[in-house]
């Protein structure tokens, strides 16, 4: 299905399209990996709304967004439970090993570091998101197993990262 | 052994499967209903069980839906509040992920009382596999007759549509909640009217919790007395608990209404990691005033937790051992809630700014003297004064922590440095 098949689908589930923006906006973002500006007025034509309640939802809810983020969107819990259980080292030590900050990304754009609120996954605190998948019970061995399995599946093995952020053209 | 009964499929293999679940019964609540209640019987028998909301405020469920008028022109909505958001808590993704089909009788059930035809399910939109899931189930249940035109040969008309959010803790309010339904930033609206008149397009609707429609088919099969007979009368029924944070087996426990927090904390979850004692417990998602150790012996409902000084919650129970600094665990809290406002109403966006700065700089040893009464002041400023509960749960739980542990936010001023670090 096109994109616009799919939010046609998901405004039928509604009496008022101004309903579908949010479900629109989710099927933009999968298509498009964010929501640009033109993104965001293809939405608002394709359900005939204001471009406005378009903007207002996509800068609004923080599972959009409007800037591009790496292929694999790192969203480490750092509420409460997660705390209490050192997910502060776990973002040290993702910090040290990407070389970026939280809110960056790295040069390469395979991995965009987040501290997110609570993922509602507590019973296996520390917990992060990767894409649609929740990774728990982690420590810095299983958060390292992790990235070097996410950088195989981009056909990017370990060691690779370092050549590739020095030349961010390739 | 108290018998799981909202948990019986989760860890059963394939549970989530329509087979499964009607191998266990599933779906005779529905036929039964169907084939011998009017909808206002359905509804004296959920006010007769004493089933109080799950979601957090504990209204009475029955109560809640008589509110509904019986002869509009307007269509009735169902709206099933699964933006489970109050840290801590987790217990409707697990059912979603592992017994959808329980919360789909439960949606079918309570709809058929309130006289709706369509539910929207809101579910936050990071849960993915809980929402593949009801998506799978709602199309086996409808394959099935469970969903649909005249559902098992009744008169009965019904739909459930999934509808995700997408990161905004507000939308657990539930007037919030409607706003984002209908396309629109969620800000929580000025009651009256209230949703029951006038919701959903305006429309008359009824929103409850995951927890509480799953409870909705079980007390048509047993009974209302069965589960009257569970725990504190007036605060009945089987309970979900989420236990985290420091305590050596967190998890969820499906446990009476009313048992000890501190039997559930100490027995059932293992108590605090070895070497460890325990401080303090926030027993209902970070909303709810923390309790200290000593005060661990209430009991887990309603009116206990209030009497307490605190409240249930989502029953997002969180332990904190004696290692931890209580400002950090302050300080956290607020910043969740400072990120979270909806920036609507200027108690709740502003104090809670001011009370995030005041809080940093103490953590951080650069604490004055006056903070504590500045914060004090901060939260008189929001507390009563917002449009929802949001600015009021992060009032009482700074409240509770300064009145509980002020010794270590003293320290903090007065060695300025944190203790702990």
């Amino acid at each position: 299905m096109t994109m616009r098949e799919k939010i046609e689908e998901a405004a039928a589930r509604y009496p008022d399209q101004r309903s579908a923006i949010m479900p629109a906006l989710l099927i933009a973002q999968r298509q498009h990996g964010h929501l640009p500006g033109p993104v965001l007025e293809e939405v608002a034509d394709i359900l005939g709304v204001e471009r406005i309640w378009v903007y207002e939802l996509a800068t609004f809810y923080t599972l959009f967004h409007t800037e591009p983020v790496g292929m694999f969107h790192l969203q480490l819990c750092d509420n409460v439970s997660c705390m209490l259980r050192r997910s502060e080292d776990l973002l040290r030590h993702l910090e040290h090993v990407l070389g970026i900050r939280k809110g960056e990304t790295t040069p390469d754009r395979l991995f965009t570091l987040s501290t997110v609120e609570c993922l509602g996954a507590c019973e296996m605190a520390p917990v992060m998101q990767v894409g649609d998948d929740y990774h728990g019970d982690l420590d810095i061995a299983r958060i390292d197993a992790l990235l070097d399995r996410l950088r195989t599946e981009a056909g990017r093995p370990t060691g690779a990262d370092h050549a590739a952020a020095a030349s961010p053209g390739e | 052994m108290f018998e799981p009964i909202l948990l019986k499929n989760v860890d059963v293999q394939d549970g989530h499967l329509l087979s499964t679940y009607e191998a266990g019964g599933g779906y005779q609540a529905l036929a039964k209903v169907l084939r011998g209640y009017t909808p206002d019987e359905v509804i004296d028998l959920v006010k007769q069980s004493n089933l109080r909301g799950r979601g957090g405020a504990g209204f009475p469920t029955g109560m809640k839906w008589s509110f509904v008028p019986k002869r509009v022109d307007k269509p009735k909505y169902l709206c099933c509040n699964a933006d489970e958001g109050e840290p801590g808590t987790f217990k409707d993704r697990i059912i979603m992920e592992r017994d959808p089909h329980q919360l789909i009788e439960g949606l079918a059930v309570s709809a058929y009382a309130i006289g709706a035809e369509i539910a929207y399910v809101y579910i936050r939109g990071e849960y993915v596999t809980a929402i593949r899931r009801l998506e799978q189930a709602i199309a086996e249940a409808s394959a099935k007759g469970y969903l649909g035109a005249r559902i098992l040969g009744s008169d009965f008309n019904f739909a459930v549509h999934i509808h995700c959010g997408a990161g905004a803790y507000i939308c657990g309010e539930e007037t919030a909640m409607l706003e984002s339904l209908e396309g629109k930033r969620a800000q929580p609206r000025l009651k009256p009217p209230f949703p029951a008149v006038a919701g959903l397009y305006a429309s008359p609707t009824v929103i409850n919790n995951v927890e509480t429609l799953v409870c909705v088919p079980h007390i048509v099969v047993r009974g209302a007395d069965w589960f009257r007979g569970i725990g504190p009368d007036r605060s009945p029924g089987p309970k979900l608990y989420c236990l985290s944070g420091q305590v050596r087996k967190p998890g969820l426990y499906e446990l009476p209404m009313g048992i000890p927090l501190r039997e559930l904390v100490e027995e059932h979850a293992g108590g605090p990691p070895p070497g460890r004692k325990i401080k303090a417990v926030i027993p209902g998602g970070v909303s709810a005033p923390v309790i200290p150790e000593r005060g661990l012996d209430v009991g887990m409902d309603f009116d206990s937790l209030a009497a307490a000084g605190s409240m249930l919650g989502s029953a997002g129970v969180i332990v904190i051992d004696d290692a931890t600094c209580m400002v950090k665990v302050a300080t956290r809290i607020i910043e969740f809630f400072h990120h979270e406002s909806c920036g609507k109403c200027t108690p709740c966006r502003e104090g809670l700014n001011w009370v995030v700065k005041v809080l940093r700089r103490i953590e951080a040893g650069e604490g004055a003297p006056g903070d504590l009464e500045q914060l004090e002041k901060l939260c008189k400023g929001i507390f009563g004064n917002t449009f929802c509960a949001l600015g009021d749960g992060a009032a009482m739980g700074l409240r509770a922590a300064l009145a509980h542990f002020r010794d270590e936010f003293v320290a903090h001023i007065e060695e300025r440095r944190c203790p702990f670090h």
